[in-house]
């Protein structure tokens, strides 16, 4: 996977989260305040805008400018968040040219704790570190055991679905929807929605390369 | 969705440049979506920064000015502005003494504000932030993000800016934002819902004859739900909330705070209820605000904010002011 692969993730993102721009806010609406679709879509927006003028030749330059800029338009706290998970990933891959799946497996697992860390997040209390950290954990289980690529990015978006899923039950212990407490039972996070199809785009693109 | 806009994406830009437009006291920098004031830094006084989503103006923006905020960061409408922002406005206030942040404890307004100071100190600014956290409505604290920053931030911003003006150092600049969030106490209520511009349609839902108990600064929900009563009743229920934490006795700075589509007979009107709860129970309402401070686009609805003052902060209170949304013995 190089440079193109990872932009043609980012263009995917941009292109999924504008389409469920409404989606999301809807969630947000539910139990929080009505902007994450919005606010994805333009940041997003801004990144391919960014990646349209700048030469990043490594996927982790890609990944670099993509948090960069998350944390420069975005606001909020998915800005900050979500910047610091592709820049923790693009710090993880460093500078090769081309990265394999065991070098993916790490940077996702690099990034999952720059979220945890900056967000003081732990799994369980319905935020997107309930799709970023299980997701994490299968991708690398599959690559350790040799799965190829397909099969190792269906792991990946199976277990994001059950994931995002799960956090419907869950009640919210951080960001604003934890300000309803058990009322925030019975809606999807809209954090964990959004990190699930991020993940989405990923596996369609690395379809898409395949097929 | 009826407003009164150009449209959704240029609602925060056309407000700045209304805001430079009116008021020849500040300067707006468009791009960054930052106030200052006019006049630039004063050399060895402490900055004070704050910032946060658009639409619960007059408050940041319009505290900028005298005896208050060096700068105000605008984010989009409920969004928490982002850490290249607050750099620019940190670094435009720095007077050589230091920048305090002041920031309402809302995840997103944190994070930013947390980056944005290692920014700052990355360039040798020292940058002190004191988070905001006034809400009683946030019950279960370890359980939660914690208790959200409201009313209290348009006192703190006050004291603190006084304090700045007559030239202390920033730790104790800090150290009295610190105190009058600690003194203070803030519950809100919701009678409708509001829309966000880009949105396009209410937040939440609420029946004709129902309001939220506890709701927040950006129609997120509250505590309960309850059936519209008369103001006494929900005066009542405002004052209980802030009195079981922290008793209403002494002598109190008072605010009653419209959410943006309260009109101000019904906000003396509550005034009037909240004057007799905290008589009845010890206090004295030695200074007050009525009026439409720290907003919640066209939500009606109000929130009462108690501050127990000593004399230093009452003196602080009561020292000159210059800006577009407070403004006395200048």
């Amino acid at each position: 996977m190089d440079a193109e692969f990872f932009r043609a993730w980012i263009a995917e993102i941009a292109a999924v989260v504008e389409a469920q721009r409404d989606h999301l806010t809807q969630l947000d609406s539910a139990i929080g305040d009505a902007d994450h679709g919005i606010n994805l879509a333009r940041g997003f927006g801004a990144v391919q805008t960014a990646l349209a003028a700048a030469d990043t030749p490594t996927p982790g330059s890609v990944l670099l400018l993509t948090g960069s800029t998350l944390i420069s338009k975005v606001g909020g706290a998915s800005g900050p968040l979500y910047g610091t998970w592709f820049r923790r990933a693009a710090k993880s891959l460093g500078d090769k040219p081309e990265v394999d799946l065991p070098d993916l497996a790490d940077a996702l697992a690099a990034a999952l704790e720059g979220v945890k860390k900056l967000g003081a997040a732990s799994e369980g209390e319905k935020t997107m570190v309930d799709v970023l950290a299980p997701t994490a954990a299968a991708f690398s289980k599959a690559v350790s055991e040799g799965a190829a690529a397909p099969a190792a990015f269906a792991t990946l978006t199976d277990t994001a679905d059950g994931a995002a899923h799960d956090t419907i039950e869950m009640q919210a212990r951080k960001g604003r929807a934890s300000y309803l407490g058990p009322r925030s039972v019975g809606h999807e996070d809209p954090g964990a929605a959004s990190s699930a199809l991020i993940l989405h785009a990923l596996r369609d693109v690395a379809d898409r390369q395949a097929g | 969705m009826k407003k009164l806009i150009n449209s959704p994406d240029t609602v925060v830009t056309d407000a700045l440049a209304g805001i430079a437009a009116a008021h020849s006291s500040l300067t707006v920098d468009i791009e960054n979506k930052v106030i200052l004031r006019a006049e630039g830094p004063t050399a060895g006084k402490v900055g004070l920064v704050s910032g946060g989503g658009s639409g619960h103006e007059p408050l940041h923006g319009g505290f900028v000015g005298y005896g208050m905020l060096d700068a105000a960061c605008a984010g989009e409408v409920f969004t928490s502005p982002v850490p290249d922002q607050m750099l620019v406005a940190t670094k435009a206030v720095n007077g050589g003494a230091g920048v305090l942040h002041i920031v309402k404890n809302y995840t997103g307004d944190v994070l930013n504000f947390q980056m944005a100071a290692e920014l700052a100190d990355d360039e040798g600014i020292e940058v002190v932030s004191v988070v905001v956290n006034d809400d009683v409505a946030v019950q279960d604290s370890l359980y939660t993000a914690g208790r959200r920053g409201v009313g209290a931030t348009v006192f703190v911003e006050k004291i603190a800016g006084a304090l700045a003006e007559r030239g202390a150092p920033l730790a104790q600049v800090a150290a009295v934002a610190a105190e009058v969030n600690e003194r203070s106490r803030s519950f809100g209520v919701a009678l409708t819902s509001c829309t966000v511009p880009a949105a396009g349609k209410p937040t939440f839902d609420l029946a004709e004859q129902e309001i939220e108990l506890g709701i927040g600064i950006h129609g997120e929900p509250g505590r309960t739900r309850a059936p519209l009563q008369p103001a006494s009743a929900i005066v009542e229920i405002v004052l209980d909330a802030i009195n079981t934490d922290l008793a209403v006795d002494g002598d109190l700075l008072v605010m009653v705070n419209g959410m943006g589509g309260t009109p101000l007979i019904e906000l003396y009107g509550a005034f009037n209820e909240v004057s007799k709860y905290i008589t009845g129970h010890g206090g004295r309402i030695a200074r007050n605000l009525v009026g439409n401070y720290i907003t919640s686009l066209e939500m009606q609805g109000f929130s009462v904010t108690v501050c127990h003052l000593t004399d230093t902060l009452a003196d602080l209170w009561d020292a000159p002011v210059d800006t577009p949304g407070l403004r006395w013995g200048r």
